[in-house]
C-alpha cells in the first residue's frame, strides 16, 4: 500500500511525530511504500537543526533524516507555517525540503491513505 | 534534494472526496486559521473538497467575532469566501449545535446540519480526512 503521511505536532512536546516515525518504520518493514511526510502547524518543528535534546533521549529530528536517507523518503515541510515560526533553509535539517501545501493536497491524492498524526 | 522529488506523483485528472474535520475553536490555537489554508489548496487543485464542523470547531462560524480585544485576526469572513473557491460543501454537527445553545441562525454561511450518525456515514465515503 502507498502511505502518505501528515504531522502535525513539533517533536518532544507531543508524541505525534514519535509515533509518526515507528508507523512510518513499521509500514517500510512490512514492505510498504511511504511516498511523502508532510510536516505542518508545529510539525515543521521536526526540520529544526538547531535541536539539541540531552544525550540519552531519542533525537527526532536526525531518527528522520536518517530513515528518509535510506529508504529515500521525501520529508516535506510547510513553507507557509515554517516561516511563522522561524524555520528557513538555513536551519533545515538533513533530509527535510521547504515546499508549499499542494504537497500536502498532492500526496492525499496519489496514496491510497493518508495517515494524520496529531493531537 | 528538492529536484529529486518534485511533481513525482501523476495525480492528473484525479479528482479524490476530501474532507476536511475542524473540531478546534477559532482562537486559542492555531489549528482552525492553518487548517483553512488547507482547505483553499485542496479546492484549488480541483479535488470534491467539503468541511465539517464538529464539537468547538462550529465556533469558527459563528457570526459578530469580534478580536479586537486578543489582538488576533478575525479570520471568518474568510468561510464565506469559500464558495468562490466552489467549496460548497459545508457541514455542521447537529449535536455540537444544540449542545453550545447555537443555531444555523448564528452562523456566516449556509451549512447542512447533520446528526453526528448521518456525519459519520458521509465520511465513511471520503477517500481523504484531515482532522484538526
Amino acid at each position: 500500500m502507498k502511505f502518505g503521511i501528515l504531522v502535525n505536532e513539533g517533536p518532544f512536546t507531543h508524541q505525534a511525530s514519535d509515533s509518526a516515525y515507528q508507523f512510518v518504520k513499521a509500514a517500510l518493514d512490512k514492505g510498504h511504500e511511504v511516498l511523502r511526510v508532510f510536516f505542518y502547524h508545529d510539525g515543521v518543528n521536526n526540520g529544526n537543526k538547531l535541536s539539541e535534546p540531552q544525550a540519552d533521549d531519542r533525537n527526532l529530528i536526525k531518527l528522520w533524516g536518517e530513515l528518509a536517507k535510506e529508504h529515500k523518503i521525501d520529508l516535506v515541510v510547510c513553507i507557509a507555517a515554517a516561516l511563522r515560526r522561524g524555520i528557513k533553509d538555513d536551519i533545515l535539517a538533513d533530509g527535510f525540503r521547504i515546499s508549499g501545501l499542494g504537497q500536502l493536497v498532492e500526496v492525499g491524492i496519489a496514496a491510497d491513505r493518508l495517515v494524520t498524526f496529531g493531537d | 534534494m528538492e529536484d529529486e522529488f518534485e511533481g513525482t506523483f501523476d495525480t492528473e485528472g484525479v479528482i479524490k472526496k476530501f474532507m476536511f474535520v475542524n473540531r478546534k475553536a477559532p482562537y486559542g490555537t492555531i489549528y482552525a486559521l492553518e487548517s483553512l489554508e488547507t482547505v483553499l489548496i485542496s479546492a484549488a487543485f480541483e479535488q470534491d473538497t467539503s468541511v465539517a464542523f464538529v464539537d468547538d470547531g462550529v465556533y469558527q462560524l459563528k457570526k459578530g467575532q469580534d478580536t479586537t480585544g486578543i489582538n488576533m485576526k478575525n479570520f471568518s469572513p474568510t468561510y464565506r469566501a469559500l464558495e468562490g473557491y466552489d467549496v460548497e460543501k459545508l457541514y455542521v454537527e447537529k449535536e455540537s449545535l444544540e449542545a453550545r445553545g447555537l443555531t444555523e441562525d448564528d452562523l456566516v454561511v449556509d451549512v447542512e446540519v447533520l446528526s453526528a450518525e448521518e456525519l459519520s456515514e458521509l465520511m465513511d465515503e471520503q477517500d481523504v480526512v484531515l482532522s484538526a
